[in-house]
C-alpha cells in the first residue's frame, strides 16, 4: 500500500512537473558525498522530501568515510555521491547495489547517458560531468598579443612573455600539491602524451617509460613559472592566487572554474580578465592532456528494500529536471540532466568532451597507482632525484601496494 | 595492601585498560598479519555517459566465496612488514650491494618510505623534546619570578599554544609563513630575497615544523615545571644565596635537581608525543618535505583504495619504535627506584 503510495506520489510529481514537487518517502535516508557547489544543490533537494528522515554529510573527506559508513549491517550510508574514481573502491568492497529494479519503477525521466552500467547492471546514476580545462585571463593575453594556448608548449611560451614583460612573476598557476593532486596533474599530462598507466590487460604498471619521463619534464618546465610554494597548492589555493590577480593561466575543474570569481574581494579586472577554454593537448598529440569525470550517486547494499527505494526516489528529487530552469543551479556544473541548457562556464568540460579527453580510468587498482604516484613525484620536482628514478619508485610503490591488496 | 582489596581496587581499570589498550593492540597486530584475498578479476562492460568500453573489475560472486571461506584473508606472516613500504629488507639489500659509499647507502635508504619517515621523525623528537623542556624550564622559572597579580594572566595566555587544537595551530602558523603571509614576507624582506619561501625548501620546512613542536609542546612542560616550583624548599635555596650562589648557580644546583623527576617525566610524554608527529604535516601541507610514520597510516589509510595491513603494520612499528624509545628513560626510572626499595 505505502509502496503505491510513493509510487503514486513520484510519477505524479513527475507528470505535474512543478518546481516545489511533492517527494513522499517511507524511511530513513543518508547521504555522504563531497562539498562543491553542484553537490550542495543535490543535497538540499533530495533533503526536500518529507515521510522520512533525510541526513546529508557533504565533505571533502567523504573518501575516507564512505565505505567504512557503508561496510555495516544495516549501512549508515544509505546513498554515496561518488566520481568515476571513487565508484571503484565502493564496488571493489561490494558495498553498492544494483539498481535496475529501481531504476524500472522510478527512474522516468532518466536520460539513458545518466546510467553508470557495470557489467550490465545499473550501478551509479551520474548527474554531472567535470574536467580540467584552461582558464585564463583574456586581458592578460591581450595584452602581450598571444592567443589562448592550446597547447602546453604554448602555454610555457605564453607564461615566459608576462614574465619578461613583468606583468606576473609566477604567471602560470597548478595544483600541484603532493598526494593526489599532483598526482592527478600527472594523470593528465601522461594521458595527453599517449601514455597508459597499465599493461595491457593486466594490473602490471607502465608508467616508467619514455611518456613518463616526457610528462614530468613538462610538469617540471611549468613549475618553474609557478609560486615556489607550488607542492603545497592544492585547487583551492591554486584558484586563491588566480583570485588575488597572481595567475593568469591554469588548468582547473571546470566544477570550480564556474564560481571563480564570484567570490566577494575579487579584483574588478580578474572579474572582467576571467575566461575559460578548452583542455590543452601536449608533444603534437591530439588527445587533451586532460580526464573527463562524472558524478553521480549509488545506493548503499547493506539497507533494507524499503530504505533503498526510499534513497532512491530522494536522490532522483536531488536530481530531477525541473532544477534545471534555476539559473543559479545551472552555472554550478555541466548538468548530465534532462532539459539542462548549457551556461558559459561550461564551455571548457564540453570541449573536453567533444576532442576525446580520456575518461579517468576506473579500474580496481587505479586508486593505488594514483596514491603511490602522489607520494613518489615530489622528490623529482625538487630536484633530488632523476625522472627514472621518481617513476621506477612509482612503480616499486605500487607493486608492494598492489601485492598486498591482491592484484599482482 | 591485601591481594584482594588491591584486585578489587585494580579491577576497574583493568578492565578499562584491557578493552580499551589491549584488545585493539591485539587486532591491529592480527591486521597487520593478514592481506586482502587475490582479487578475481573479470572484464565487462562498463557504459556511462563517456560511451562504453571493456573494462577490468571485480568479481563480486567468486570474492564473497572467498571471503566466506577466510574471512581474514590471506595469512601474509611479516610479509608486509618487510615490503617496500615498510623495512624493504630486499630494497635495502640492493643499495647495500650497490652502493660504493656510505653516502651513497643513505641517498638510497632516503628513497625509501619507512626510511624517510625515520629520518625526519628521529631528528624532530631530538631536536624538539630538548627544546621543550629547556623553554618549558625558562618560562617556568620567569613567570614564578612575577608579580603575584601579574601570574594569571600570564599563565593564562603562555597556555594557549597548549589549549589549541594542534591542526588549528598548525594552520594559523601555516598562513602566517606563506610567502604571502606575515612571517614569510618579513622573512623575505629582512632576507632580502622576494624568492625564499619556507615552504618550498626541505630544510626550511622541517624548522618550521620543529618551531611548531617547540611552541605547541612548552606550555605543557612550563606548567608541569610551574607547578614543581611551588614545592621549592625556600630553606635550600636561602642557605645557597646566603653561600653566595649566583642566581644561575641556585637554578643549576638546587633548581633543577629538585625538579629532575619531572624532567624526566616531561622527557617520557615528549618522546611519545613527538615520535607520533602528525598534525602539523597535515597541517602544513608538508608531505613533499617531511614525512612521519603517523603520516604513513595516514596516507595508507586516505588513499581511494585503503591499505589497511600497510597501515595496521605501521602502527605496530611506531607502538615497537615508542617502546625503543622509552626504554632508557623506564629503566633508568626502575633502577632509581630499585635503588631506594
Amino acid at each position: 500500500m505505502i509502496f503505491e503510495k510513493v509510487a503514486m506520489a513520484s510519477a505524479l510529481a513527475l507528470m505535474t512537473g512543478t518546481g516545489a514537487m511533492a517527494c513522499e518517502i517511507n524511511a530513513r535516508v543518508s547521504i555522504v558525498g563531497n562539498e562543491f557547489p553542484a553537490i550542495q544543490t543535490v543535497g538540499a533537494e533530495a533533503q526536500a522530501c518529507t515521510g522520512g528522515e533525510v541526513k546529508t554529510n557533504l565533505t571533502a573527506d567523504h573518501q575516507e568515510i564512505n565505505l567504512p559508513g557503508m561496510q555495516g549491517d544495516p549501512a549508515e550510508y544509505t546513498s554515496a555521491i561518488i566520481a568515476n574514481s571513487s565508484i571503484v573502491a565502493l564496488m571493489n568492497d561490494d558495498v553498492i547495489r544494483p539498481i535496475d529494479d529501481l531504476v524500472a519503477a522510478h527512474g522516468q525521466g532518466l536520460a539513458s547517458t545518466q546510467l553508470i552500467t557495470i557489467g550490465g547492471k545499473v550501478m551509479a546514476v551520474a548527474f554531472m560531468a567535470n574536467a580540467q580545462h584552461l582558464v585564463y585571463r583574456a586581458d592578460v593575453l591581450e595584452q602581450i598579443g598571444v592567443e589562448p594556448p592550446a597547447t602546453y608548449e604554448d602555454m610555457l611560451a605564453a607564461a615566459e612573455k608576462i614574465r619578461a614583460e613583468g606583468i606576473m612573476d609566477n604567471p602560470v598557476g597548478g595544483a600541484y600539491a603532493a598526494g593526489w593532486n599532483i598526482a592527478q596533474e600527472f594523470n593528465n599530462m601522461f594521458l595527453g602524451f599517449g601514455g597508459e598507466h597499465f599493461k595491457p590487460g593486466s594490473a602490471e604498471p607502465n608508467v616508467a617509460n619514455e611518456a613518463g619521463v616526457k610528462t614530468l619534464e613538462m610538469m617540471k618546465a611549468l613549475t618553474d613559472y609557478m609560486n615556489p610554494d607550488y607542492l603545497t597548492h592544492d585547487s583551492n589555493a591554486t584558484n586563491a592566487e588566480f583570485r588575488a590577480g597572481n595567475v593568469a593561466i591554469m588548468n582547473m575543474w571546470g566544477s570550480r572554474a564556474a564560481t571563480l570569481v564570484t567570490a566577494e574581494g575579487v579584483p574588478q579586472e580578474v572579474v572582467d580578465g576571467f575566461a575559460i577554454a578548452g583542455p590543452m593537448t601536449v608533444g603534437g598529440g591530439d588527445i587533451p592532456a586532460s580526464t573527463l569525470w562524472w558524478d553521480g550517486w549509488t545506493v548503499a547494499k547493506n539497507i533494507s528494500d524499503a530504505e533503498a527505494e526510499a534513497t532512491f526516489i530522494a536522490m532522483m528529487n536531488g536530481t530531477r529536471p525541473e532544477l534545471m530552469a534555476d539559473e543559479d543551479i545551472r552555472t554550478q556544473a555541466v548538468w548530465l540532466i534532462e532539459g539542462y541548457e548549457p551556461t558559459e562556464a561550461a564551455v571548457g568540460v564540453f570541449a573536453a568532451a567533444n576532442a576525446g579527453t580520456i575518461p579517468y580510468p576506473m579500474l580496481p587498482y587505479m586508486g593505488l597507482m594514483h596514491t603511490a604516484l602522489g607520494n613518489e613525484l615530489s622528490d623529482y620536482m625538487q630536484g633530488k632525484e632523476s625522472a627514472e628514478q621518481a617513476l621506477k619508485d612509482v612503480e616499486a610503490a605500487y607493486v608492494a601496494a598492489a601485492k598486498e591488496k591482491g592484484f599482482l | 595492601m591485601k591481594h584482594r582489596t588491591f584486585f578489587w581496587f585494580f579491577l576497574p581499570t583493568g578492565l578499562a585498560m584491557l578493552l580499551f589498550i589491549a584488545l585493539p593492540i591485539v587486532s591491529v597486530v592480527i591486521q597487520s598479519l593478514f592481506i586482502p584475498h587475490e582479487a578475481v578479476l573479470i572484464t565487462v562492460e562498463s557504459c556511462g555517459p563517456f560511451g562504453c568500453k571493456e573494462q577490468t573489475s571485480i568479481d563480486q560472486e567468486a570474492t564473497a566465496v572467498l571471503r566466506a571461506a577466510e574471512p581474514l584473508g590471506r595469512f601474509a606472516g611479516l610479509g608486509i612488514y618487510f615490503d617496500r613500504g615498510h623495512l624493504a629488507l630486499s630494497e635495502v639489500a640492493d643499495a647495500w650491494r650497490s652502493s660504493e659509499s656510505f653516502a651513497e647507502f643513505y641517498g638510497h635508504l632516503r628513497n625509501l618510505p619507512f626510511y624517510r619517515a625515520m629520518a625526519f621523525t628521529l631528528a624532530f623528537v631530538f631536536v624538539v623534546t630538548p627544546l621543550v623542556i629547556v623553554m618549558g624550564l625558562i618560562i617556568a622559572l620567569a613567570v614564578n619570578s612575577l608579580h603575584k597579580r601579574l601570574k594569571g594572566l600570564v599563565i593564562f595566555f603562555s597556555l594557549l599554544p597548549f589549549v589549541i587544537n594542534p591542526l588549528v595551530g598548525s594552520l594559523v602558523l601555516f598562513w602566517m609563513i606563506d610567502s604571502r603571509g606575515i612571517l614569510g614576507y618579513s622573512l623575505q624582506w629582512l632576507a632580502g630575497d622576494p624568492d625564499l619561501s619556507l615552504k618550498a625548501s626541505t630544510g626550511l620546512m622541517w624548522i618550521s615544523l620543529m618551531v611548531y613542536g617547540v611552541w605547541h609542546a612548552s606550555p605543557f612542560a612550563f606548567v608541569i615545571f610551574y607547578a614543581g616550583l611551588q614545592t621549592l624548599p625556600k630553606d635550600q635555596l636561602e642557605s645557597a644565596q646566603i653561600d653566595g650562589a649566583s642566581r644561575w648557580q641556585q637554578v643549576r644546583y638546587v633548581v633543577v635537581p629538585h625538579l629532575m623527576p619531572l624532567v624526566t617525566f616531561v622527557a617520557l610524554i615528549q618522546l611519545m608525543d613527538n615520535f607520533r608527529v602528525f598534525e602539523p604535516i597535515v597541517g602544513f601541507n608538508a608531505s613533499a618535505h617531511a614525512r612521519s610514520l603517523s603520516w604513513a597510516i595516514f596516507n595508507d589509510l586516505g588513499g581511494e583504495t585503503r591499505q589497511l595491513s600497510s597501515a595496521a603494520a605501521t602502527s605496530v612499528m611506531t607502538i615497537i619504535g615508542v617502546a625503543i624509545l622509552l626504554s632508557p628513560v623506564l629503566v633508568r626510572t626502575w633502577r632509581d627506584f630499585k635503588g631506594k626499595t
